[in-house]
C-alpha cells in the first residue's frame, strides 16, 4: 500500500519528462506575451493575473488589442468563443478520460489548453501510476510554465536580450511528435486525414486569421458523413 | 478604459474560455449515458484535431513569399525522421527546434 504521499511524488516524477518542451514553449511564448504587454504600457500584475486566469496562450495575445480598444464585453466574449471553440472538441475526446477524476477533474478541465490537451490524450501513462495524478501534474506545470514566463517578461520586459529567433519552432515540433504518436497508436487513419485535409483547405480558402471555425465544420461533417462506413469498418486508410 | 472596464473586459474572455472547456463535460456527463453520436466523435475527433494542431502552430508559414516555408519544411522533415528512427520525444522536437534555429539564424 503505497501513502498518499509516494503515488503524489511518483506520479509528479513521471509526468514532468512530457512537460519538458512545453516548459521551452511556454517560457518563450510566456516571456513574449509579457513583454508584449510590458511595451503596451502595462504593469507586470496584468500578465501575471491574466496568465493565471485564464490560460489560453492565443486569446491572451488577443486580448491585449482588446484592453488597449475601446470597451466592449460583448465582443469580448464573442471573440473569446471564436478563437477557443476548439477546446469543446478536446472536451469531446475527455470525457471518458477525466471521467471520475474527483475534484480534481474540475482544475484538469480549466486547465485543458492545447498542449495539456495533446499531452494528456495521448500519453503512455504506466500502470503502476495514479493516472488522475499524472494528468493533473502535466496540467499543473503547464500552467505554472506558463505563469511564471509571462510575470517575469512582465517584470522585465524590454531589458531581456536574446536571440531566440526561430525558437518558436519548438510548439509545431511538439505537434508533429504528438501527430505521429497518435497515428503509430491508432488502427485506422480517417481522422488524422480529415483533419490535415479539411485544415489546409480551409487555410488556403479562408486565410491564417479565420481559418477555424471553418476547419471544425469541415471535420465534423467529414466525420459525421463516415460514421457508417466506419461502423461497418469498411474504412481503408 | 477604467481598472473596472479592463476587469470585466478579462472576465469575459476567462468566461468565453471556461465556456469551450466545460460545455462538453457539463452537456454529457453526470450519470446519464453519452449519446452513441458523441462516443464516435470521441474516438475519431482526436486524430483529426492533432492534424488541426499541426497545421495550426503552422498557420503563418509564408508558402508563396519569402523562403517558401523552407525552414519549416525542413524542420518538420527533420522531426518526422528523427521520431521514425529513435521514437524520443524529447529528441524529436529538440531536434527539429535547434535546425530551425540554425536555419532561420544562419542559413536564410
Amino acid at each position: 500500500m503505497q501513502t498518499k504521499r509516494t503515488v503524489l511524488l511518483r506520479a509528479l516524477r513521471a509526468a514532468f519528462p512530457h512537460t519538458i518542451p512545453i516548459f521551452a514553449g511556454f517560457w518563450f511564448l510566456g516571456l513574449t506575451y509579457g513583454i508584449y504587454m510590458n511595451v503596451s504600457g502595462f504593469s507586470f500584475w496584468y500578465p501575471m493575473l491574466i496568465s493565471a486566469t485564464v490560460f489560453a496562450g492565443s486569446i491572451e495575445f488577443v486580448a491585449v488589442n482588446m484592453l488597449l480598444g475601446a470597451f466592449d464585453p460583448l465582443q469580448a466574449l464573442f471573440m473569446t468563443l471564436m478563437v477557443n471553440a476548439r477546446h469543446l472538441f478536446y472536451g469531446i475526446s475527455m470525457l471518458d478520460r477525466y471521467r471520475g477524476m474527483g475534484l480534481k477533474k474540475i482544475y484538469l478541465i480549466f486547465g485543458m489548453c492545447d498542449e495539456t490537451f495533446s499531452i494528456n490524450y495521448t500519453a503512455r501513462i504506466p500502470e503502476d501510476i495514479d493516472r488522475g495524478w499524472f494528468m493533473f501534474f502535466v496540467t499543473l506545470l503547464n500552467h505554472f510554465y506558463w505563469f511564471s514566463g509571462a510575470t517575469l517578461g512582465g517584470v522585465f520586459g524590454s531589458l531581456i536580450q536574446f536571440d531566440t529567433t526561430g525558437l518558436e519552432f519548438v510548439m509545431p515540433a511538439m505537434f508533429i511528435v504528438i501527430f505521429m504518436e497518435q497515428w503509430l497508436k491508432e488502427e485506422q487513419h480517417m481522422g488524422a486525414f480529415v483533419g490535415i485535409g479539411a485544415c489546409l483547405l480551409c487555410l488556403a480558402v479562408f486565410g491564417p486569421a479565420r481559418f477555424i471555425i471553418p476547419s471544425m465544420i469541415a471535420i465534423l461533417a467529414i466525420l459525421t458523413a463516415m460514421k457508417p462506413s466506419f461502423e461497418k469498418g469498411k474504412v481503408l486508410p | 478604459m477604467t481598472v473596472s472596464q479592463q476587469i470585466i473586459t478579462i472576465g469575459m474572455v476567462i468566461l468565453g474560455t471556461v465556456l469551450t472547456r466545460f460545455l462538453p463535460f457539463l452537456l454529457f456527463s453526470a450519470g446519464k449515458s453519452t449519446p452513441p453520436y458523441i462516443r464516435y466523435l470521441g474516438r475519431v475527433l482526436p486524430s483529426a484535431v492533432f492534424g488541426l494542431l499541426v497545421v495550426y502552430s503552422l498557420k503563418d508559414t509564408r508558402v508563396l513569399t519569402g523562403n517558401h516555408g523552407l525552414p519549416e519544411l525542413l524542420a518538420s522533415v527533420l522531426v518526422i525522421a528523427l521520431h521514425i528512427w529513435k521514437r524520443q520525444m524529447l529528441i524529436s522536437i529538440a531536434g527539429g527546434t535547434i535546425a530551425y534555429m540554425l536555419l532561420v539564424q544562419f542559413v536564410f
